[in-house]
């Protein structure tokens, strides 16, 4: 995620006469071998600073998804008499910026076969991105709900039946074909797979900076009490036991 | 083919923790040091900036500091039944990546391991009775007197601020009794305290314990080190383990060393650029320098004196392997040693619920918190435990980052109305109580090359073997027992004792605290490095980090990985420079 992260060395050859550190225009993201020496590196005007979520429409949801997404957020986490929930707090957005980026790609991850079922204690073992997973998951729990629930998707469901089959999924009762380690031969795996995913992004989406998305006017820091983005407590280390009633900070204000 | 670059006295695998303090002392002696570092150039103003630093999905939870699987990861299994898989996204463990390694995103706990640590197999032979056959726990052929020196250098380096507890051999009040002497104070005073570990300290003093501030490099006033780097007061902005500090107030490679190191004409740093062997000469004798692959694929041939692998201590181990040096250790046969006696740390936590006291954990520092010693190494009888070793029982405050840290009560739901309620309820009043014990060396638990999976450069993973055994789950039970207690005489609401059960997962965050692989000892056949970190199979090779600890204690290992660094270039630079040559005779 590092953009327009340009730097210019004092050294640009070395004894061997391979080029490092050279001063020409780079790629945006793009990383080459550099070296430094003679010098604390240091550039005027550079910051590694974090990329917002774009605003305006679904990028990556299909209007199915967004309903499907919509429901069980506000499920996960609903609103009622303490304040809003996930959906309120725009997590259907944060999900879906997040699954279009670099996250939803699983960009940092290793995603070389062979694939293989593991022990519960080795991790995921899917070949799928998040942004799969999701896809595959959501049109199947969707389809599941109309076959047993007189043809109505999961968001058509009553707030009770949608409990009940979140409950499913968690506990692992559902088997979701094609998300397994091998999608095409393969029986399938467990609900919870995906339950886990929803429910780790849905209290990220929640809680995290508003800048990606979700969280929107820091509802969910008002909810516990959480500064957010202030970066000096210095002057309450000593205040014991005393409620500090302090207003949060978002990064982007 | 590789292009031969010109020679240079010393390079530097990895620009980490060890890397900085061995390149600052080696350029002071008058050598061409070179350093070279896969991951990118990173300082505070640029990468930890106050105005965006405090980001708790961007660094924790999307990991932006740490090392990409889809580059290099491992793979895991419990046991050798089993087949190893990838570890496709990290979990269990955080290893950095680019300049300042780890070192960037670490808490700041510092500790000293206990005297007796580094005698733990004849220790505790000679107070109990044989050890288990198949624990293979090793002395580390040094002794804590030896490395006294070095661990004080490298807590005036970082300014450490804490009370000592034993001063030439003096116990001093308010300081941990427990530990081996010290030649004189910590730098600087303890931080202030929060509130929860500041209950947690009274707890254990009606209970008859000893509870001491921990010793923390989040400085507690501005602090100028012996280089001349100025480092500024903890802010207790409560985002230091998996972030960057951005008020320099945390040490790090960035704020003690690289402001002086980075000046220097005899030294280079190379980012962007992996080591890819350490290369020898026709004999196998000596090392000539490494192999390295830059961002556009090219190859080239580095010529050095003198290699020094200061990268992760698991990469170190993997370098190792890959470049065929040493033996590779069997456990069928209990032959050979790199690899060997790989160990972590297990731990557990207790949950401390309030209804009237606010805790506010979001004011906190990485190393804020009150602990115990009286439960850690062999500082209690062990006698029909059926368990040696231990580790420290504490309260941090360390965060209130709420995607990470929301406690709810026992038997709260995971999700929904009742969920959300208990988050809302308890966040400002629990307090957090953890245990951080040792892990024994086993014969099963070890490293060795995966025989399927590859990295980008199509070099075999490195496998971890791993599991806890009955040692350390009675040791990790008995800890969790003594927190409990001290839990108990918060006066709380109520508790949440999670003890640690099962099987090692590599799934849930735990700690960054790998060692072994690499080990020291006093027996080239049972040992890699010898006492100065030097390999017992080519002397010009030395191996910096926690992959030399033959097990580990139950401690944070950066203030005994920082002391050994100190005390290795200590060999080279008043032995090994003047004699090159094992320094140790075989």
């Amino acid at each position: 995620m590092r953009i327009d992260k340009q730097r210019f060395t004092r050294r640009s050859l070395l004894a061997g006469g391979a080029v490092f550190g050279s001063s020409v225009a780079l790629e945006p993201g793009a990383a080459i071998s550099k070296s430094y020496s003679g010098e604390m590196p240091w550039s005027e005007g550079v910051a590694d600073a974090p990329r917002p979520a774009s605003p305006g429409a679904y990028v990556f949801f299909t209007p199915a998804e967004v309903a499907f997404v919509d429901a069980a957020v506000a499920r996960l986490i609903p609103a009622d008499d303490l304040g809003p929930g996930a959906k309120e707090a725009d997590v259907t957005i944060f999900l879906d910026r997040q699954l279009a980026g670099d996250y939803g790609r699983a960009q940092r991850w290793y995603m070389l076969g062979p694939w293989q079922q593991g022990a519960e204690t080795q991790g995921y073992q899917s070949r799928l991105t998040p942004a799969q997973l999701y896809r595959i998951s959501i049109a199947f729990i969707d389809d599941h709900c109309r076959k047993a629930f007189d043809n109505k998707a999961f968001s058509a469901l009553s707030l009770q039946r949608q409990d009940e089959m979140l409950m499913r999924l968690e506990k692992g009762q559902l088997r979701v074909p094609g998300i397994g380690p091998r999608p095409i031969e393969g029986e399938g795996v467990k609900s919870d797979t995906f339950f886990a995913q929803l429910l780790q992004n849905t209290i990220e989406g929640f809680f995290s900076d508003p800048l990606y998305g979700g969280n929107r006017e820091m509802v969910a820091w008002k909810l516990i009490g959480f500064p957010g983005a202030r970066y000096d407590y210095r002057d309450y280390v000593s205040e014991h036991g005393k409620k500090l009633n302090l207003a949060p900070i978002a990064i982007k204000a | 083919m590789a292009e031969k670059l010109k020679s240079v006295d010393v390079v530097l695998v990895g620009f980490g923790w060890t890397a900085a303090m061995v390149g600052q002392e080696l350029t002071d002696a008058g050598l061409s040091v070179l350093a070279i570092e896969r991951g990118s150039w990173r300082d505070t103003a640029t990468d930890f900036a106050v105005t965006f630093a405090q980001d708790e999905l961007r660094y924790m939870w999307r990991r932006e500091l740490f090392q990409e699987p889809a580059r290099d990861t491992l793979t895991f299994r419990n046991d050798a039944g089993q087949t190893a898989l990838p570890m496709r996204h990290l979990g269990s463990f955080l290893p950095g990546s680019g300049v300042g390694g780890a070192g960037v995103h670490w808490n700041g706990q510092t500790w000293r391991f206990l005297p007796s640590d580094f005698n733990v197999r004849s220790h505790n032979e000679q107070r109990y009775g044989p050890l288990p056959t198949d624990m293979t726990v090793q002395d580390w052929g040094i002794t804590y007197d030896e490395l006294e020196p070095y661990y004080d250098k490298f807590e005036y380096l970082c300014g450490i601020g804490g009370k000592a507890g034993n001063l030439r051999g003096q116990i001093q009040e308010g300081g941990n009794p427990f530990e081996g002497p010290r030649s004189r104070e910590y730098p600087n005073p303890p931080m202030d305290m929060a509130y929860a570990p500041t209950l947690f300290g009274e707890a254990a003093k009606k209970l008859g314990l000893r509870p001491f501030p921990c010793p923390s490099a989040n400085m507690t006033r501005a602090y100028t080190n012996p280089l001349g780097v100025t480092l500024a007061p903890c802010t207790y902005c409560g985002f230091c383990e998996k972030f960057g500090c951005g008020n320099n107030s945390k040490a790090s490679p960035q704020t003690t060393i690289l402001p002086v190191l980075m000046q220097k004409d005899n030294f280079e740093l190379r980012t962007e650029c992996e080591v890819l062997s350490v290369n020898r000469d026709h004999a196998g004798k000596q090392a000539t320098g490494v192999t390295y692959i830059d961002t556009r694929g090219r190859t080239f041939e580095q010529p050095a004196q003198l290699v020094i692998l200061c990268a992760y201590g698991l990469h170190n181990v993997r370098l190792l392997l890959l470049s065929g040096i040493g033996t590779p250790y069997d456990p069928k046969t209990n032959e050979g040693a790199v690899g060997k006696n790989y160990a972590y740390q297990i731990v557990s936590g207790v949950d401390v619920f309030f209804d009237d006291k606010v805790m506010n954990p979001f004011v906190g520092a990485g190393a804020l918190g009150i602990g115990i010693d009286e439960y850690n190494g062999d500082n209690f009888d062990h006698s029909g435990q059926g368990f040696i070793g231990g580790g420290y029982i504490a309260c941090w405050n360390t965060n209130g980052r709420p995607i990470e840290h929301h406690p709810t009560p026992e038997g709260t739901p995971k999700w929904g109305s009742k969920w959300k309620r208990a988050v809302a309820e308890n966040y400002l009043t629990t307090a957090s109580i953890s245990t951080h014990g040792a892990v024994m060396s086993h014969r099963r638990n070890c490293l060795d090359l995966d025989p399927t999976y590859r990295d980008i450069h199509g070099r075999p993973l490195m496998r971890l073997t791993f599991d806890f055994t009955e040692n350390e789950h009675r040791m990790s039970d008995y800890l969790t027992k003594r927190a409990a207690d001290i839990a108990r005489a918060m006066d709380p609401r109520e508790i949440h004792a999670k003890t640690r059960a099962g099987r090692y997962s590599i799934v849930p965050y735990q700690t960054t605290h790998n060692t072994g692989g690499a080990i020291m000892g006093s027996d080239p056949k049972t040992s890699v490095v010898n006492k100065y970190l030097q390999s017992w199979d080519i002397s010009n090779l030395f191996v910096m980090g926690a992959g030399a600890f033959p097990q580990n204690p139950g401690y944070n290992p950066t203030g005994t990985v920082g002391a050994l660094t100190y005390w290795a270039v200590n060999a080279i630079k008043s032995q090994y420079l003047k004699n090159p040559g094992p320094l140790i005779p075989t």
